[in-house]
Order: structure tokens, then C-alpha cells, then sequence
């Protein structure tokens, strides 16, 4: 195995004390502090993240829009001018290459935001289904630096720093601008946590500033530095699909019920033959579990009705906000409603939970 | 990282403070780190039995799940109910308020084959 590769931000996270883990070939801080501690943070003030793991791939020419187009299931006809679109990206048969952020750059050109997981094998992929196209893909993973600052005072606290007037911007949306007296690639009002927040895109080598400044201005509004062990229970509380849960080679975004994002009204792209087929005739669904009994679910455990099993978890985890025990899991279509009761199979036991509505949590407007 | 000299102690991070033929069993305090915050913990049954090496029960952090095995045989006479309330505990007190469960055992020469204090911190150098 080779030596993880460091973030810009390796040092500081040393310096703050973090908890540093390997994670898919980098070292990241899983806590600061406190799991629990830094996701209340987030939910209740702000909170600071590294998702500078996290690739950038570049994909210009004539041919760009009908190579994405073809590339992902999600219409890329609406990234157009300052919007971001989250798309998934497919196999022939359904399955899920990696999911991801599409930022149009103007003429011909995208921005596009992958799983740290995915990024050599999304851009060979990518390259792959470039062929005979004049589009050009570049990973330009190694020279961007990206903080992400999440919850309900991270406007408060980006805006005492930026030439930008942040309050206008739609969530996913996307600008130009300076924080800390730096340009910046973009500032996109987008995140992963189920909060309002900003992920800024930078050069590499000037993310340590900002990410010093940040935690500095950001002191009066109780900002904390939020390791991966939040970013996972933030997104998994707010229902956000994570790679290699409840999206993979083996599981199509319909299943993971993401069917908004898969438009196969827009002419042909990669499995869209397979997803009408799954449309018209569904196999598997993603449903929300809570449970009853004590225990918590986790991946692949089983899940049982009337002593059969009808499927397994994708995600579980105690949700700190939700003060609960709570599961994705993905079943036999139609298996199950709302409402059911269900078994979690913990440790070689029968765990009584039940069937609840997604997402688990969504904020106030 | 706390290893109390008066304790035995497993390769898998388990303690026992043993007393005539009852032995008391927690996590260490290194496994107690290295889980982070304890969210869920289950216990056996009084009565249960159980062999050396036998899953006792499990402590879960939010991210990771880990079995908890019983450095000795022998039956369970009581076991830590605070802690299906107050988890924390094991984080906050591992071989105090921490403790899991009190087994009779039924080998008491099985506590030979335990570490002492030194020879568990030189495991955990090694794992370091």
C-alpha cells in the first residue's frame, strides 16, 4: 500500500489535535473533538471542513456538452451560467460509476466534483467514453484546495470575509470571488451536511490561509473544525446518498431513489436502456429504518420481514440530532410501507425496527 | 493512556481485575480511545456462560461496532446496567464506572495466560 497523500491542510489538522485516519489513500481528521460534538455544531452553528480529498476534473472542447450529456444521467442542459447540477453517472447496465457536481465554466467548458473513492477510475472512465469526441479531460485534482463550511451561521461567518454578497446566491449556485483577501477558483453555496453553507474551491497551495482565517473570524459564532466522522452522519441525517452505500457498481441511482437526477426524457446516455427497464419494472427500493429495539444497524446487515429477508442496510448509524438509530436499507420493491415493522439482524439477532419516511432530516426554511 | 498495574489484560484490549474467583472486565482505556465517544453497549445476561475468549457482548462508537471478549470462563454474576443509559461511561471511567460485566470463574489458572501491566504496554508500543 502506498504512504496516504496529505491534503494542503495535513498540518493544520495536526496542529488542531485532530484524529487523523486513512481514508481511500489520504490521511484525513475523522474528529476534532467529538463526533457528536462537531455535528450538533453543524447543525445548531457552523462548522469547518477539509473536502480537499475530494477530485476536480475539467473536461473542455466542442463536444463537451454531448460527451457529458451522454456521461451522466441528470440533464446537463441545466448547468448553465452560475448553476451547479448533481449528477449521477452510470454503467451500461444502471450500476453507478460515482455521483457528482457538474459547474459549467462557461463556453465548453465543466467543472466537474468527484468522490475522492472514484477519481482515477471516473476519469479513466471518462477518457474511455471520450473516444472519438474533441473534448479534452484533465484531472486536476492535485492543484485544488476545498473548504467546506456548513450550517446556519456559515453565511455570517464566510461574508465577514469576502468581497462576495452572499445572501443573493440560491443553493446550488456558484461564483467567482475573493475570501481573505484571496481569489478563489469558486465559491459554490453547496454542501453535504443537510445545512445551508459554501464550499470555496481554491489553489492548493493558498487553502491553509483561508481554512486559518476562517476558524479565526468564525470564533464569535462558535465555529468548529469537523472531521469525516460528522460529514458522515451529517449526510447520512439529511439522507444524502454517499458512494459505496447506497450508490455503486452493483446499485442504480433509481434504486437509491434518486430518480429526479436520472432524466431519461433527454435522449440517449450511458444505461439509460437498463434504468427505463428498472423504471418500468423496479427491483429494489432504499428505504429508512428506525429502530425500535436497541441496537445499531450498520452496512450490509440484514433486514428481515416476517422472518424472511427482504434486504440489506446501506447506512446506519446513531444521528445525533435525531437522538436515534436510524438505517438506510435497500429491499425488494414494494416489500414494505411506512409504517411496517421490520428486523434488523445485529450480531445474529432479530432487531425490531420500523419502516419511516426519507429524509430523516431536512432544515427549516 | 492509563494501563493500571493491579489489572490484567487481552491482545484484544479487554481488562480484568480479578478478586478470589471473580474476575471484573472492561475495555482498556487505549480501546476506549481509539473507538471514540461509545454510543450503544450491549451486555450478556446474568447466568450466561461463558468460555475464555467468548464474545461477552459489543461496544459501538458512532462509526465502528467491536466485540468485547471475556478474558476468563466462567458464569456472569453481575453486569453494568448504567451503561445501556450512560455509554459514556466506559469513555469517561474505562476501568472504574466503566466496568461490563463480573464473571465466577470457573478456571482461575486461565488468569496466568493474561498479560500483566508491562507486557500489555509493550503490545500497545508495538501497535503504535
Amino acid at each position: 500500500m502506498a504512504e496516504p497523500k496529505k491534503t494542503p491542510l495535513y498540518d493544520e489538522h495536526v496542529k488542531l489535535g485532530a484524529k487523523m485516519i486513512e481514508f481511500v489513500g489520504w490521511w484525513m481528521p475523522v474528529q476534532y473533538t467529538s463526533i457528536i460534538e462537531e455535528h450538533m455544531k453543524v447543525r445548531k452553528e457552523v462548522g469547518l471542513f477539509d473536502v480537499s480529498h475530494m477530485g476536480e476534473i475539467i473536461v473542455e472542447g466542442p463536444d463537451a456538452f454531448k460527451f457529458l450529456q451522454r456521461l451522466v444521467t441528470n440533464d446537463v442542459g441545466k448547468a448553465v451560467g452560475n448553476r451547479v447540477v448533481y449528477s449521477p453517472m452510470c454503467y451500461p447496465d444502471g450500476g453507478t460509476v460515482d455521483d457528482l457536481l457538474i459547474y459549467p465554466q462557461g463556453e465548453n467548458k465543466y467543472l466537474l466534483v468527484v468522490n475522492a473513492a472514484n477519481t482515477d477510475k471516473d476519469y479513466e472512465w471518462m477518457k474511455e467514453q471520450a473516444a472519438g469526441m474533441n473534448v479534452e479531460i484533465k484531472n486536476i485534482s492535485p492543484e485544488v484546495g476545498q473548504i467546506a463550511i456548513q450550517g446556519p451561521k456559515a453565511l455570517e461567518v464566510l461574508q465577514s470575509i469576502t468581497d462576495v454578497d452572499l445572501a443573493p446566491m440560491k443553493f446550488y449556485t456558484w461564483t467567482h470571488g475573493k475570501v481573505a483577501g484571496i481569489e478563489t477558483l469558486l465559491i459554490s453555496r453547496t454542501g453535504y451536511t443537510g445545512e445551508d453553507g459554501f464550499e470555496v474551491y481554491v489553489e492548493a497551495s493558498k487553502t491553509p490561509e483561508i481554512w486559518r482565517k476562517l476558524l479565526e473570524v468564525g470564533k464569535t459564532a462558535g465555529i468548529a473544525p469537523c472531521g469525516l466522522g460528522a460529514r458522515d452522519t451529517l449526510r447520512f441525517e439529511a439522507s444524502l446518498p454517499l458512494y459505496g452505500h447506497e450508490l455503486s457498481p452493483t446499485i442504480s441511482p433509481l434504486e437509491a431513489g434518486l430518480d429526479r437526477f436520472v432524466a431519461l426524457e433527454k435522449g440517449d446516455f450511458i444505461g439509460r436502456e437498463a434504468l427505463l427497464a428498472q423504471k418500468q419494472n423496479p427491483k429494489r427500493q432504499l428505504v429508512g429504518l428506525e429502530m425500535i429495539d436497541r441496537g445499531i444497524p450498520r452496512q450490509d446487515y440484514p433486514v428481515t420481514k416476517g422472518g424472511k429477508e427482504i434486504g440489506q442496510v446501506t447506512s446506519g448509524s446513531y444521528c445525533a440530532y435525531a437522538n436515534k438509530n436510524l438505517a438506510n436499507a435497500l429491499v425488494a420493491y414494494g416489500s414494505v410501507n411506512v409504517g411496517d415493522e421490520v428486523e434488523v439482524v445485529i450480531r445474529g439477532k432479530g432487531n425490531k425496527a420500523k419502516v419511516v419516511p426519507l429524509p430523516f432530516y431536512k432544515r427549516g426554511k | 493512556m492509563k494501563v493500571p498495574a493491579d489489572l490484567y489484560y487481552t491482545k484484544t484490549h479487554e481488562w480484568a481485575k480479578v478478586e478470589g474467583n471473580k474476575a471484573r472486565i472492561g475495555i482498556t482505556d487505549h480501546a476506549q480511545e481509539a473507538l471514540g465517544e461509545i454510543v450503544f453497549v450491549e451486555l450478556p445476561q446474568v447466568g450466561d456462560e461463558l468460555s475464555a475468549g467468548d464474545s461477552l457482548g459489543a461496544v459501538e462508537s458512532v462509526k465502528a461496532a467491536s466485540d468485547v471478549y471475556t478474558p476468563v470462563s466462567g458464569k456472569v454474576v453481575a453486569v453494568n446496567e448504567a451503561l445501556l443509559s450512560s455509554p459514556g461511561d466506559i469513555n469517561a471511567d474505562p476501568y472504574g464506572k466503566g466496568w461490563m460485566v463480573e464473571i465466577e470463574m470457573s478456571n482461575p489458572s486461565e488468569v496466568e495466560k493474561l498479560l500483566d501491566a508491562k507486557a500489555y504496554e509493550e503490545l500497545l508500543k508495538e501497535e503504535a
